[in-house]
């Protein structure tokens, strides 16, 4: 079983030669090295991914102690159960074809080793994470993908935006790196163990514990949920916590397609499938899952539609799909959940590339706006980009129809009021999804050319090495939902122990059975949102301009993102500056300097002026000085002597 | 009338032999003249040389001889031993000033021999009488060499203030005693001990007689070792004088009164440790609060040291208001690490010449470090050793004393101590600043004389190795502390 994690530490053996070797290897070494040994961790994916998960030998390989302190004894641990290898195969999959395009797409970078030592150590980081066997491991390797975006955001460093962007993904995730490091030491309060095997089997019995804090009683498993999901909403950029990540589309196209789309930004979706033995238990924990999810679906899908930065339409498209993944999970659909991050992986990765591809085309032009009537002339791109968004859209047989039927009828079928609600926001977050995905390609490829001539007259389809990987994701974003159904089905045991669902939480049985108008909607809605944007975009194009004139505030109010930017932009950024400044002037520079070290030595400079003073140089000052000491000694002991 | 018994000579053979041979040399420069100044220094110097062999040889144990009226111990040999190398070491470093500055005057090397007789006198004083003789013969020889110069304005003006301040501390002095006297009927420290533990307790009278004759001695010795408020005279004459005799003022003649202080208060007044106490914790706050501060103002490095010297007899008596033989050691380490550095840091200034004349200011050593490196960083071992800075000698001194009084419980005693010598710091490190970061200055004359190198090295060397070997110093000290504190 040993072999197994070869698929984890190819990866950062690539990384490390590439990274420490880079300037003797050079850009061709490095590109071999790192494509060469995520290629071979492709491979041992799919077979871990047959063994385990078809064949269900599920392992843990002891690796090494990590440490011992006091009650805390970690070891290292691979934990290879039907969850860790569907994760283990998409993250190999994907990142191995985002290695390949990135050959041709960072082709004219002088710093093509760092890009791929990165890239591969990104790719390490998530497969610690995904393969974790306690809550330790997976902090490691959450803070070590956390690590490398930042670093991959702002990898053209040039930049000020990129710097920026980056600084901001650092500093929201710690937000909720936070969250997630409160609720593993409220585990290990109550567990007295961050081992999962130990906490999952612990965790029934935990029901009705009870933490204090402040005076007040808690749930502890409420508390101890919600703070693990405040760490999911950070890295999985949920409502809230979601303004990093438009912003992120400042680093490499591949990047953003990797990390920023199909990987890391799963993981928060991961970690509550993972923790589902807690979460079970924990019913408000997952109401407030399902809230978040239902509300980032629909919240990030109005800002896509009036979006012009062609990345950051996927980027928000992005959010709103994690959306969908986490209201599955909130009301225990957790394998509906991983089965819309497996298609969204590929599809959402087949879409970044391909808008990669494009901007490569439009000499690095990312504004819609000055796009347009290119589909002739990338025609590979363009049979991509529709593969992209049909899938995307939900349109059968490509891959996210599946996935995102089953999520919205486990909503419909869940039968609560969240549920509900986040049956009813999926719909139109549907609708809005195809509606965005398809002005997206209207604009981009149709309608008359906005480019300048020299732009146009360059306009060219990407080399092989770029379109090729994209036809191998495409590949997977048509047949994967198929392939994949069986992570859905009732009659198959898929995930084996590895997600737990109550029997109470049936909603996944249940949506096998609702009515056929709920299984029809979400494609028909699609179809509609197509149907909207080809009259918008194509057959009235000034329609747009219209309803924004006539709905002003609407049209600005999602233009700025909700003003979500500017909101904590006041809350927090300048609030915490203007602290600072305070602090700093009134609080230390003069509290603390005033009457500390300036004061003092203020003090100190007077004292010593008035001592030389007493030196006046006269005989019977000093015989009066000594005189007056005397008396003053006598004095003192004859009255208080007594 | 009683026959006249012969008092044993032993004990006190280097204190006759000094006094022979101060005598002698009087008369052999009378016959000489003045340019027989060097010979005469340096054959002072083999006497005090021959006298501290004597002080080692002679036994250590407790003899009192005289009729009771001298005593040696190993606390008194510690303290000659110290007293006698002081003496000997500005003599040896004056030389060189002595010469060129018009001081070349054979009575001058005469005159320390005579008042380092009276110094030894005073440490092996066992009766207020033989006190009073031996502070008076260092005393007016004192008075002498401070104005030795006696065509300079500055030197007669500190040799007159200190003539005036130091005939009232000595009126302060033979009041006390007389009061003592009075009040207990005995000037032998031996019996004032006993009637201090026998006839006066109980009678009030006699309990405030003798505290307040008590407290006369403590003023009067308070200004022999230059602490606060009775110090005054330091700074102005410290200043005044010629460099050479500050810097024998600064080391042999505080040593010798910090010895008689501790002689005192420890030996007849020892019943009073509760009153007097009270006193060296007033005085040790006060010499090192002005120590500290009072120095911080100087332009002149005579006087900065003065006002350094008055710090340090504070953090010294920070031992002695401890009052276990911790203390006393304590004290005694600190008062031989403040001469070696005393002398050190005079020997430096002794080195302070340009084109021929003596200079004093601190702005004079800008950039030495760049103009004269060895000496920049002899100096600024000097200070940073002042300072306390570890591991240089100074801070072990410190360290003792404060260890003591924190065992005692004086807290708030040894967090003054603390907090004055961080404020003391600051300048010791500014002369460091001055030496090392500000533009160079016109250099100093050089060669600086082979004496004041050789000096400089030694003292140097024991400032900055104390650390490695202070077991000789350590266990000496601890003796002679034994003794005065069975």
């Amino acid at each position: 079983m040993l072999y197994y994690a070869a698929p984890i530490f190819l990866p950062l053996f690539g990384a490390v030669i590439a990274g420490l070797f880079g300037r003797v290897i050079g850009a061709r070494g490095a590109q071999l090295v790192t494509c060469g040994a995520m290629g071979v961790a492709a491979v041992m994916a799919i077979v871990v991914f047959t063994e385990v998960v078809l064949q269900g030998e599920t392992a843990t390989i002891v690796l090494f102690d990590w440490f011992a302190s006091g009650d805390l004894d970690v070891d290292w641990l691979l934990r290879f159960d039907e969850l860790t290898g569907v994760m283990v195969f998409v993250v190999c999959v994907v990142s191995f074809l985002i290695h390949v395009y990135s050959i041709g797409y960072m082709a004219h970078d002088p710093h093509v080793p760092r890009f791929f030592a990165y890239l591969s150590l990104f790719t390490f980081f998530m497969l610690a994470l995904v393969s974790a066997d306690n809550f330790l491991q997976m902090f490691f390797g959450w803070e070590g993908v956390g690590l490398v975006s930042y670093l991959l955001i702002g990898f053209w460093y040039k930049r000020p935006s990129a710097n920026a962007a980056a600084i901001k993904a650092f500093i929201v995730n710690r937000v909720g790196d936070f969250g997630f490091a409160l609720g593993i030491l409220a585990i290990f309060l109550m567990f007295d163990t961050v081992s999962f095997d130990a906490v999952f089997s612990g965790a029934p019995g935990m029901v009705d514990a009870e933490v204090t804090f402040l005076g007040h009683s808690f749930d502890f498993l409420e508390v101890a949920c919600i703070l693990l999901f405040v760490g999911a909403m950070g890295k999985s950029a949920q409502f809230l916590l979601h303004t990093w990540l438009p912003d992120a589309m400042e680093g490499p196209t591949p990047v953003s397609a990797l990390i920023h789309a199909a990987t890391m930004v799963t993981a928060g979706v991961f970690m509550v499938a993972r923790l589902s033995p807690i979460f079970e238990y924990a019913p408000i924990a997952l109401s407030v899952v399902t809230f978040f999810g239902a509300t980032t679906a629909i919240f990030a899908a109005t800002i896509a539609i009036t979006q012009n930065d062609i990345k950051r339409v996927i980027a928000y498209s992005t959010c709103s799909q994690l959306g969908y993944m986490f209201f599955a999970c909130g009301v225990s659909a957790y394998g509906a959940g991983i089965f819309h991050l497996t298609t969204h992986a590929f599809f959402k990765a087949l879409l970044f590339l391909g808008a990669g591809a494009v901007i490569h085309a439009m000499s690095d032009e990312q504004d819609m706006r000055k796009m347009g009537g290119i589909w002739r002339m990338i025609p590979v791109t363009y049979v991509l980009m529709w593969i992209g968004n049909l899938a995307l859209a939900g349109i059968f047989p490509f891959s996210g129809f599946f996935s995102k039927d089953i999520i919205l009828e486990s909503a419909f079928a869940s039968h609560t009021g969240l549920g509900m609600y986040a049956f009813g926001l999926g719909i139109l977050a549907a609708f809005l999804t195809a509606f965005y995905s398809w002005r997206l390609l209207f604009l981009t490829f149709h309608g008359k050319p906005r480019a300048d001539e020299r732009v146009m007259a360059h306009v060219h389809e990407a080399p092989p090495v770029m379109w090729v990987p994209l036809v191998g994701l495409a590949i997977g974003a048509v047949v994967i939902g198929y392939l994949m159904l069986p992570m859905v089905a009732t009659d198959i045991d898929f995930w084996g122990t590895s997600i737990l669902v109550l029997p109470i939480h049936n909603a996944l049985e249940e949506a096998h059975h609702v009515d056929f108008w709920v299984k029809a909607l979400p494609m028909a809605v699609g179809v509609l949102g197509i149907g909207g944007a080809f009259l918008f975009y194509v057959l009235k194009p000034e329609l747009p301009g219209q309803l924004a004139t006539r709905a002003r505030p609407v049209y600005l109010f999602l233009l700025n993102k909700w003003y979500f930017d500017e909101l904590y932009d006041i809350l927090f950024v300048r609030s915490a500056k203007y602290l600072g400044r305070n602090l700093w002037r009134q609080g230390d520079g003069a509290v603390i300097d005033g009457i500390g070290p300036d004061g003092i030595a203020a003090a100190t400079l007077s004292v010593a002026r008035r001592a030389v003073r007493l030196q006046s140089g006269y005989v019977y000052h000093y015989a009066f000085a000594m005189l007056l000491g005397l008396a003053a000694i006598v004095t003192w002991y004859l009255i208080a002597g007594r | 009338m009683q026959p006249f018994v012969e008092p044993d000579y032993l004990p006190a053979l280097p204190e006759l032999f000094l006094a022979g041979a101060s005598v002698t040399l009087l008369m052999a420069g009378v016959f000489i003249g003045d340019r027989s100044t060097r010979l005469m220094t340096w054959l002072a110097c083999v006497a005090m040389a021959a006298a501290f062999v004597m002080v080692l040889v002679l036994p250590d144990e407790r003899t009192t001889t005289f009729f009771g009226l001298f005593v040696t111990d190993r606390f008194a040999a510690f303290m000659k031993c110290l007293v006698l190398v002081g003496a000997a070491v500005t003599l040896i470093v004056g030389l060189g000033y002595v010469k060129r500055e018009g001081m070349n005057r054979f009575e001058f090397p005469v005159l320390i021999v005579f008042a380092t007789l009276g110094m030894l006198l005073m440490i092996s004083a066992n009766d207020l009488i033989a006190l009073y003789v031996g502070l008076e013969l260092q005393s007016l020889s004192l008075y002498i060499v401070a104005a030795f110069r006696r065509d300079s304005l500055r030197s007669t003006e500190a040799g007159l203030k200190y003539f005036v301040l130091g005939a009232i501390s000595s009126g302060l002095l033979l009041y006390g005693c007389s009061m003592v006297y009075g009040f207990t009927g005995v000037t032998g420290f031996e019996g004032i001990a006993e009637a201090l533990a026998t006839t006066v307790p109980g009678n009030v009278a006699a309990e405030t007689g003798v505290l307040i004759g008590l407290v006369f001695i403590a003023a009067a010795l308070a200004f022999k070792v230059s602490a606060v408020p009775f110090h005054m005279w330091t700074p102005d004459v410290y200043e005044g004088a010629p460099t050479p005799v500050t810097a024998f003022f600064a080391a042999a003649p505080k040593v010798a009164a910090m010895a008689l202080l501790l002689r005192v208060f420890l030996g007849p007044f020892h019943e009073l440790a509760g009153q007097w106490d009270q006193i060296i914790i007033f005085v040790s706050i006060a010499s090192m609060g002005l120590g500290a501060f009072a120095a911080i103002g100087q332009k002149n490095i005579k006087r900065l040291m003065a006002y350094s010297s008055i710090g340090h007899v504070g953090y010294a008596l920070v031992g002695l208001s401890a009052g276990t033989p911790e203390g006393i050691r304590g004290v005694l380490v600190y008062m031989l690490i403040y001469m070696v550095m005393t002398l050190g840091g005079f020997a430096c200034i002794l080195a302070m010449r340009q084109r021929g004349q003596m200079v004093e200011e601190i702005s004079d050593l800008s950039g030495l470090s760049k103009t004269n490196p060895s000496l920049a960083l002899a100096l600024a071992i000097f200070m940073f050793s002042m300072a306390g800075i570890p591991p240089l000698a100074g801070f072990f001194g410190k360290l003792y004393v404060f260890l003591a009084a924190v065992d005692e419980g004086l807290y708030g005693l040894a967090i003054f101590g603390v907090l004055a010598s961080v404020v003391g710091a600051y300048y010791y490190i500014r002369i460091v600043k001055v030496m090392y970061f500000d533009q160079p200055a016109e250099g100093f004359d050089r060669p600086v004389g082979v004496e004041l190198s050789a000096v400089l090295a030694g003292t140097g060397i024991i400032t900055l190795f104390f650390f490695a070997y202070p077991a000789p110093i350590l266990a000496g000290a601890e003796a002679a502390a034994a003794a005065l504190m069975p």
